[in-house]
């Protein structure tokens, strides 16, 4: 879009909110990019004072639980295993250690790199991280279907993928949840469709899929102040030239031939039943939970971090007293200060 | 041909080094004496400005520059910056046992030609070698002297409240040329290193002006950290303009694709100059085509804020984690 057009369309809109957002709104993003996008521009900046907007558990290092963190310590650390891996989760703490401080751990920038480094160095065994929501499983996915065709002997993923849907189911059942809104991810929208979203007619909240450019996110808002002005729960489509109704079907199918639910742990908020994915049965050979032996004691939350809670949206970063003291970008406490796209890292670098 | 242990053991060979490779490039009357220190002569009553910086930037050789280059442009800047006009520079050598004579030898051409550009004179040095495996190829360090002409005050702690803020063009090229040539990215760029010597730029500004509060070259940490500095000793805030940031689109493609922020990239050639709001035109003018006011001194506590494109206010933090090490 033109940016005369953007900063002649971007105060209308404000406008607008502030004049339809008659009572209190809270609205929650569950999206890394939108934490960012929302930050970087100072949307909040152009919003009433009855709209707030929080994070929900929208960054897929921030809620990889501390268990699941020491599992890939272990593996890094394991001779003859290289584990591959996105660069945010090399700082993530587990319950002593980072996964940086690992022997062998690389930093990749694709899953496929995973599947050329297997290809290259025949005689170590590779692991792939597996992070991410319905947005990065179908490429995880594609990456076991190629190792598979391969007979690739020396590779596999170690699951930790987390599905959207359940996390928002668990925060409306949420007796003391004050929100009103959804702000839904517009990558994961992509891959999923609007139809993913239809379980969220039956609640008691608006949401909107939103883009990523300022004029996407100030459009959404409005149309997600509308909606719940109207008591209207039917989840709105605001990034069509993105997101279809159906999403890529070929991408889920993907998703769904080599990965199945399974419960897993989210960092603070603990166990959701089937809101993980598990590689099927007839994949166990590329399962890294099955070729190695991991450690699956469960490791605490650190004292005193308030991560949990402001993945719920219940608590704001600088409620949390390590939160710019003990806990900083530079020295993380909580996985929400650790990833560039977490709530206390925007929060610390931008507020 | 490679560096041996000799060429840093005070005997023939490094003797016959030090004339062949060194003194071939760089030499001027002061170096050619030769002698344990290099006597000089001030040229009237006037303040000295002295600065000492270590080059330990991987790769050695990069689009737009290497680490002989840098090696001069970092010290003539950081004298520029506070008004002097440099004249001298040492030029200290480690470098590490097996290291091609070759790679020394266009390092070497590199700092006497970037030398002649800035108008410096390598007066003194040394050459040090160190076994392989201790070092990393080659280091540098260079310390420089210049003078401050009478009248000249250029500090971080004069910025006011209504001054203007400007810089010389684009942000972020050096550390982004450094991280596509380190990383290998999927694609390939032309993105260079902006690595150049500012001390003809900065002469020219203050003579054409006496509105100058302070210049600050952005280095390692970028444009957002000089401002905090400069917010910082001044005790104001600085307001920037979104729109006004010069940025390449190749960098921003490159900071998009591995979250880089611009504002928090280093940069070698450039320059940010805080002015009397009145004198901002001719300084522009002055300061090349890529040149443009970013934003304005207000009153306040220290703090750096940005309006956004979209009209929004955020805050901006100094640079809080390294986005790429070694890149000068």
């Amino acid at each position: 879009m033109h940016s005369a057009t953007v900063k002649e369309k971007v105060p209308l809109l404000s406008e607008e909110i502030a004049r339809l957002a008659t009572r209190p709104l809270t609205f929650m993003e569950v999206c890394g990019t939108h934490t960012m996008a929302i930050a970087r521009h100072g949307i909040k900046s152009l919003l009433p004072p009855a709209i707030s907007i929080v994070s929900g558990p929208g960054c897929p290092v921030c809620v990889t639980s501390a268990t699941d963190i020491e599992r890939a310590i272990t593996l890094g650390d394991t001779p003859g295993v290289l584990v591959a891996t996105f660069g945010d989760m090399i700082k993530v703490p587990g319950e002593k250690r980072t996964l940086g401080s690992a022997t062998n751990v690389k930093v990749i920038y694709s899953p496929l790199d995973a599947l050329e480094l297997a290809r290259k160095s025949p005689h170590l065994q590779v692991v792939l991280l597996g992070i991410g929501f319905e947005t990065t499983a179908p490429l995880m996915a594609a990456a076991v279907l190629q190792a598979r065709r391969e007979a690739l002997p020396n590779f596999s993923t170690l699951s930790m993928h987390k599905m959207v849907p359940q996390a928002l189911s668990l925060l409306l059942s949420d007796e003391n949840s004050a929100l009103s809104g959804f702000i839904l991810p517009g990558h994961v929208s992509a891959i999923t469709g609007r139809k993913y979203y239809n379980f969220l007619e039956g609640s008691a909240v608006s949401s909107v899929i939103a883009g990523f450019e300022p004029l996407d996110i100030m459009e959404s808002l409005y149309r997600l102040v509308q909606a719940c002005m109207a008591h209207d729960c039917r989840p709105i489509n605001n990034y069509p030239r993105i997101v279809k109704e159906e999403g890529n079907t070929k991408a889920m199918e993907t998703l769904f031939r080599v990965f199945e639910p399974c419960d897993t742990s989210w960092r603070g908020i603990g166990t959701i039943p089937l809101s993980g994915l598990a590689l099927k049965e007839e994949f166990a050979q590329f399962d890294a939970s099955a070729r190695f032996d991991l450690p699956t004691r469960e490791i605490p939350e650190p004292k005193g971090c308030l991560c949990g809670a402001i993945l719920m949206g219940k608590a704001l970063p600088d409620s949390c007293r390590h939160f710019g003291t003990a806990c900083t970008p530079s020295f993380p406490i909580g996985p929400c200060m650790v990833s560039t796209e977490g709530t206390c890292a925007a929060w610390f670098k931008y507020h | 041909m490679t560096i041996t242990m000799n060429h840093g053991a005070g005997g023939r060979i490094m003797h016959e080094f030090i004339h062949a490779s060194i003194l071939a490039h760089l030499g001027n009357d002061l170096l050619l004496r030769m002698d344990d220190a290099a006597v000089l002569e001030p040229s009237g009553p006037c303040k000295i400005a002295m600065t000492t910086d270590s080059y330990v930037v991987h790769p050695l050789f990069f689009p737009g520059g290497d680490i002989g280059k840098l090696a001069i442009c970092g010290t003539v800047n950081d004298l520029s910056t506070s008004g002097a006009i440099p004249r001298w520079l040492t030029l200290s050598f480690i470098l590490e046992e097996g290291f091609p004579l070759e790679s020394l030898d266009r390092i070497i051409a590199s700092i006497g030609a970037t030398a002649r550009e800035a108008g410096v004179l390598i007066v003194t040095g040394d050459t040090k070698v160190v076994e392989k495996g201790k070092g990393d190829g080659i280091f540098i360090n260079t310390a420089g002297v210049g003078f401050i002409p009478e009248g000249v005050n250029l500090s971080t702690h004069n910025a006011r409240p209504g001054d203007s803020v400007l810089i010389n063009g684009p942000m972020g090229n050096h550390e982004a040329a450094l991280f596509t040539v380190r990383e290998q990215l999927p694609f390939t760029t032309t993105i260079e290193s902006d690595a150049a010597p500012l001390n003809h730029l900065v002469q020219k500004l203050l003579g054409l002006s006496s509105g100058i509060r302070s210049v600050k070259d952005p280095t390692r940490g970028g444009v957002a950290s000089a401002l905090w500095e400069i917010c910082d000793h001044s005790s104001v805030t600085i307001t920037v303009q979104e729109d006004a940031l010069p940025v390449d689109p190749q960098v921003r493609g490159v900071c998009e694709l591995v979250g880089f922020d611009p504002m928090y990239m280093a940069n070698e050639g450039k320059i940010i100059v805080v002015c009397d709001s009145d004198h901002k035109e001719v300084l522009l003018a002055a300061m090349g085509p890529g040149a443009s006011c970013i934003g304005t001194v207000c009153e306040g506590a220290p703090s750096l804020t940005m309006a956004t494109s979209i009209g929004g206010i955020r805050r901006l933090s100094m640079m809080e984690n390294i986005q790429l090490p070694r890149i000068c």
